[in-house]
């Protein structure tokens, strides 16, 4: 469970994150949707403890992001941003073996290698494995960052819009490498994601954000209703119920 | 791997027996072989290896493959702690040189990666102009230094890098650098970690701060030690790295020995064409590495573009 208590971030006198309480539960997709600006990626981020707070507290399974070691919080969470342009010429398999490294300091273990090959088996890479990163695309890069991350083996995934720069197809491949790492591996996965209907169709949960603060928290049956749906985007959405669930119509 | 082996000895024994005393004909050859030829070549190899390896580090601290100890200031700041050295306290031992030196090299690379934290611009043309630039001025600092004080012959004898003075004797404070090299292998993955970005190490537990620190270090290290001893190699850290990428990515430790040979190769080739092509006379080293390093920056940036 991740659990975030009076959250508060502050950027000018008139635009802050927060005070946001929060009980994210174990297991399965939660999806954080809402406007540009709502703070989305920025509460991520300081769940990942890659961004400070300037009040409140954030507890991972029980550990205090902020107290916590660095190191330990590896073992624990793991966090992928939307901004990943590496300079670093790497190969696939040499990228998602930095998934290990928390837990065995770089010098990889035949353990180790067992599951780098799972990650990479995962995420249906193996043909890629000794590519160079620059030399695929976009999609099939987003796939070695995920694969990166199921590597590092922790019980929390944090996933900042990973569907970005995706096309249809390869969203929807990973949204359901993501289902099935989270039902088949157990991964609690926190996801910030712009399309509603994948939230909808996707996730367990769905956190709703506006102006920094959680407006709507629940499962899709519950936040996918026009009259909610509209005040969180401040634009008219009806839902529909399509030939696979229901759909949000805003266009 | 082998055939990278078996040319650098190759080059390496090249540099052993080039030169005009005639090492096995006069009756003081062997004499001569130990004074100057084997001081020499263990300074090509070690400088070669550590500046090499001081611009791949580099590179992944900064995210961007144009810079290096030459194209970011360090040197000139060095230089500029051992012009302090002679004017301050001329008659001190090579040990007070190399200390400041390294401390001013520690303080300049610590300033040009405060000054690029700051203003994020991470145009990767843009960050090797800036730190150029820097360089120029910490140069021109120590010009006017040296023109006070009538120092500015031994500056430029200083800057035009060379291993012609190096004799028994004077290469010893070399051997330091042999632990920067294995300090760098150590913490080579922490490297490349910290070449994926600051998010990226701290996702994965490291201590980005603390990686950048201990890469600055030994980069100051390293380069006030070469500065003292062999003088400025221009482009080295810069060209071996992006060469060793180009056909073996970037993964810093199985890479380091390539970069290290390539480093030694690069060296002793240019040392040899400096030696071979005036003699009985001899080219600074740092002059043709100039030449090649910017022919290879150059089409670097065409090539990037």
């Amino acid at each position: 469970m991740i659990t975030l208590s009076t959250v508060l971030r502050k950027y000018t006198a008139e635009v802050a994150i927060g005070p946001v309480d929060l009980e994210i539960p174990s297991g399965g997709i939660t999806a954080l949707v809402g406007p540009n600006g709502a703070g989305k990626s920025t509460l991520l981020t300081m769940i990942g403890r890659l961004m400070g707070m300037d009040a409140g507290s954030i507890t991972v399974g029980g550990l205090d992001v902020s107290k916590t070691p660095s190191k330990e919080l590896a073992k624990r969470i793991s966090i992928l941003r939307q901004e990943n342009h590496f300079v670093t010429r790497l190969t696939v398999r040499q990228l998602v073996g930095f998934g290990r490294f928390p837990h065995s300091g770089g010098r990889l273990t035949v353990e180790d290698e067992r599951v780098i090959s799972e990650a990479i088996d995962f995420l249906r890479l193996d043909d890629l494995e000794s590519r160079y990163l620059d030399e695929l695309s976009g999609g099939q890069r987003q796939r070695a960052y995920v694969a990166m991350v199921l590597a590092q083996d922790t019980e929390y995934v944090l996933l900042d819009e990973p569907l970005n720069n995706l096309d249809m197809q390869h969203s929807v491949q990973m949204m359901k490498h993501l289902k099935r790492a989270a039902e088949e591996l157990g991964r609690t996965i926190v996801i910030v994601l712009h399309d509603i209907n994948f939230a909808g169709h996707y996730a367990d949960h769905i956190c709703a954000l506006k102006h920094g603060e959680v407006v709507a928290f629940g499962t899709p049956e519950e936040i996918m209703v026009p009259d909610t749906l509209s005040s969180i985007f401040n634009t008219p959405i009806d839902v529909i119920d399509g030939p696979r669930g229901i759909l949000a119509c805003y266009y | 791997m082998v055939v990278g082996l078996v040319v650098t000895v190759a080059l390496v024994g090249a540099s052993l027996f080039v030169g005009e005393y005639d090492i096995f004909g006069a009756d003081d050859g062997a004499e001569m072989f130990g004074i100057t030829r084997v001081p020499r070549t263990i300074a090509l190899v070690l400088s070669g290896a550590a500046m090499a390896m001081c611009g791949l580090v580099m590179q992944m601290i900064t995210q961007n493959r144009f810079v290096e100890p030459t194209t970011t200031g360090t040197t000139e700041w060095a230089g500029l702690g051992l012009l302090l050295v002679m004017i301050v306290a001329p008659d001190s031992s090579l040990l007070t040189k190399m200390t400041v030196a390294v401390a001013t090299a520690f303080i300049g690379t610590s300033i040009f990666f405060a000054f690029l934290q700051r203003v994020t611009l991470r145009s990767s043309v843009i960050v090797p102009i800036v730190g150029i630039m820097l360089g120029a001025v910490v140069g021109a600092v120590s010009t006017f230094l040296a023109l006070q004080t009538d120092m500015l012959q031994s500056l430029g004898i200083w800057f035009a890098g060379s291993f012609t003075g190096i004799i028994k004797g004077q290469y010893e404070p070399l051997l330091v650098v042999v632990l920067v090299v294995i300090a760098v292998f150590i913490a080579s993955d922490r490297f490349t970690a910290a070449g994926l970005g600051e998010e990226f190490s701290t996702n994965i537990g490291l201590n980005y701060r603390a990686v950048v620190l201990l890469g600055t270090g030994l980069i100051a290290i390293a380069t006030g030690i070469v500065t003292v001893v062999v003088g400025n190699l221009p482009f080295l850290g810069l060209i071996v790295p992006n060469i060793v990428s180009m056909f073996r990515g970037d993964d810093l430790r199985s890479n380091l020995p390539w970069v290290a040979l390539t480093g030694i190769c690069i060296v002793t080739v240019c040392d040899l064409i400096g030696r071979t092509i005036i003699s009985p006379f001899e080219v600074p080293v740092s002059l043709i590495l100039a030449l090649v390093g910017a022919i290879v920056f150059i089409a670097l940036i065409v090539k990037r573009r």
